[in-house]
This record gives structure tokens, sequence and C-alpha cells, in this order.
């Protein structure tokens, strides 16, 4: 072909390009709302968190050498009842699995939980926000993996769906987990 | 009537999400915290500013950036502390760096191509038809020959 002949078949190209971005940009199971995460591979903030239970202060510190996935949640947020049967479902995969009651009164996440069932390994109370701040968090639920080094590798935000929990969730803590 | 209509108009100020509890005393301070929250994203509304948003995100966003001017910081790096956590997106524009590049000149670059291709067009347009070769001036003088 000649390079003119070539040249009358770049509308077409360009056309084809932008179309397949479009396709693959709003393809249906992308959440086009969702932000990627700044904290991704970054070491997990510093926090202590005074318990929900009576139990001592939840710290980053103790989740060092271990696979912890850590949720925070609101007993006023919607989404977060939403999701809440996807975490008791994923309470029996023994994995640990930690809850961040983002600005909300100890007392209402203690009734949101008695009425739902528990599905956090412990609890701890960020009543201001502050900590949610540091993680990066513009909305609950958010859902971090940190891995055994004390690092994020995975933000979810939004509730979790059965499907996300068992083909990306777990697979990840599965292969973060392994020595 | 008028008058009074006037003056309470000229007295409207545009309604502002900053609540008078988060204001600092200093009015330096405050100017600059003013300046810098308008230029950061509501995460939660995505098209405004936390200067002018009025979600629970924006309100602690604008305490906390307040918090670390009065703690002496720059104005640099208060907004490294608020992108460090929730990254070039709250930045309402775009900062330049390689993986904005694209971003950044494509406009320019669409610009100076569709420059390119009028400017082209426009030539060929204008440019007088080739002179016939000798063969064609000898074809065309026979048929205006045969024609006469």
């Amino acid at each position: 072909m000649t390079p003119r002949r070539l040249l009358t078949l770049l509308p077409l190209a360009v056309f084809l390009a932008v179309a397949i971005y479009f396709a693959l940009a709003l393809r249906p199971e992308r959440d086009t709302q969702a932000l990627p995460s700044a904290m991704i591979d970054k070491p997990v903030p510093v926090f202590d968190l005074p318990s929900l239970a009576d139990g001592p202060n939840l710290s980053q510190a103790a989740a060092a050498g271990e696979v912890v996935v850590i949720n925070y949640f609101a007993s006023w947020c919607v989404p977060c009842r939403i999701e809440h049967p996807v975490l008791m479902a994923l309470k029996a995969q023994k994995i640990t699995l930690w809850g961040i009651a983002y600005k909300d009164k100890p007392e209402d996440s203690r009734k949101f939980l008695a009425q739902s069932g528990d599905p956090y390994t412990r609890i701890g109370v960020d009543r201001d926000g502050r900590i949610g701040f540091d993680f990066g968090v513009y909305g609950v639920p958010e859902t971090y993996v940190i891995d055994r080094a004390g690092h994020i590798r995975k933000r979810f935000v939004g509730p979790l769906s059965r499907e996300i929990a068992e083909h990306e969730l777990l697979p990840l803590v599965r292969a973060l987990a392994k020595p | 009537m008028k008058a009074l209509l006037a003056l309470l108009l000229l007295l409207a100020l545009p309604a502002l999400a900053v609540e008078p509890n988060e204001r600092l005393a200093d009015p330096a301070l405050e100017a600059r915290a003013r300046t810098l929250s308008r230029g950061l994203r509501c995460l939660v509304c995505r098209n405004e500013s936390i200067d002018e948003s009025h979600a629970d995100l924006a309100h602690d966003v604008r305490v906390l950036l307040r918090e670390r001017l009065l703690a002496g910081d720059s104005d640099a790096a208060a907004i490294r502390f608020i992108t460090d956590r929730y990254g070039d997106f709250v930045l309402l524009e775009p900062p330049l760096k390689t993986s904005t590049m694209v971003l950044w000149m494509a406009p320019p670059a669409l610009l100076v191509v569709a420059f390119g291709g009028v400017l082209l067009t426009a030539r060929r347009r204008r440019a007088p038809p080739a002179p016939p070769t000798a063969e064609e001036q000898a074809r065309l003088d026979a048929l205006l020959k045969g024609q006469e």
C-alpha cells in the first residue's frame, strides 16, 4: 500500500484506539470511582488506639510478623452493613482481621456488632478519624492488607463482595502468609 | 426599599464552608490555609475543593492542614503531609511529573498536530496546478486544434 493509502486508514486507527481505551476503562467490573491508594507498599501508619473491648490498646506493633487485614467500619455506615456478612464469612477462614471503628461512638459500634455479629480478631476505636487520615481513608468501609514486614499491600474501597473476598483478598492474604 | 435591597445585596458574601471555629487566630496563617485549601480536592465530592465542601472529610482535612501550618510547616510541607496519604489526586492541579506527562503534553501536542494539518491543507490548496508536461501540452494543442 502506498503511504497515502495508509494515511486514509489513520482515522479508523485512531477511532479503534479510542474505542478500545473506553471499552477497557468503562468495563462494568471496574469501579471508576475507586481511587488508587497513595499508601501502597508504604509502612503501615503508627497507631495506638483504645480497644473497643476492655483489652489492651490496638497498635501497629502488634501486627509485626503477621499478615493482618484491617477493616475500617462504622455503625452509621450503610455499606458496612452490606459488607458485614462477607466479613462474617471471612472469620471462618482463620485470618487475622482487625476492625477499626471510624468516627463512631464506641457504644454504637458495640451495639452494631452485638446485633450483626463480631467478625474481628481485635477492634480499635478511631474516634476522631485521625488514624483513618494517616491511612488515607476517604470513606468507610475500606479494607487494607498488611504484609508480614508491616507494609500496606492492598486497599479495597467500599464494601467487600463475596467475589472480591474469595478471588482477591483471600488469595493475597494466603500468598503473603507463605514463608 | 430599593436602597435597602441594594445594601443587602452588597452585604451578601459567598457562602463558605470554612466554619468559624476552624479559622486560625493569626490572619496571615489563615490566609495561607485558605489559599492552600482552595487547591485541595475534597475526596468525597471530587470536584469541589475542601475550601468549598461541607463534607465531613473536607472539614477534617481543613483542620489538619491548619494544624500543620500552626506547627510551622511550609506550604509545600503541609501539602506533602496530605499528598503522602491521599496521593496526587487530592491536588486540583496535577503536578508535572513523568507519570502525568501525557496529561500535560497531550493538549499542546494535539494543537500542534491540528495546526500542522490546517497549514498543510491550506498550502496544498493554494499551490497552482503543475504546468503540463511536454506530452500533455502536445495532446492539449492537438485537442484545441481539432476543435477549431
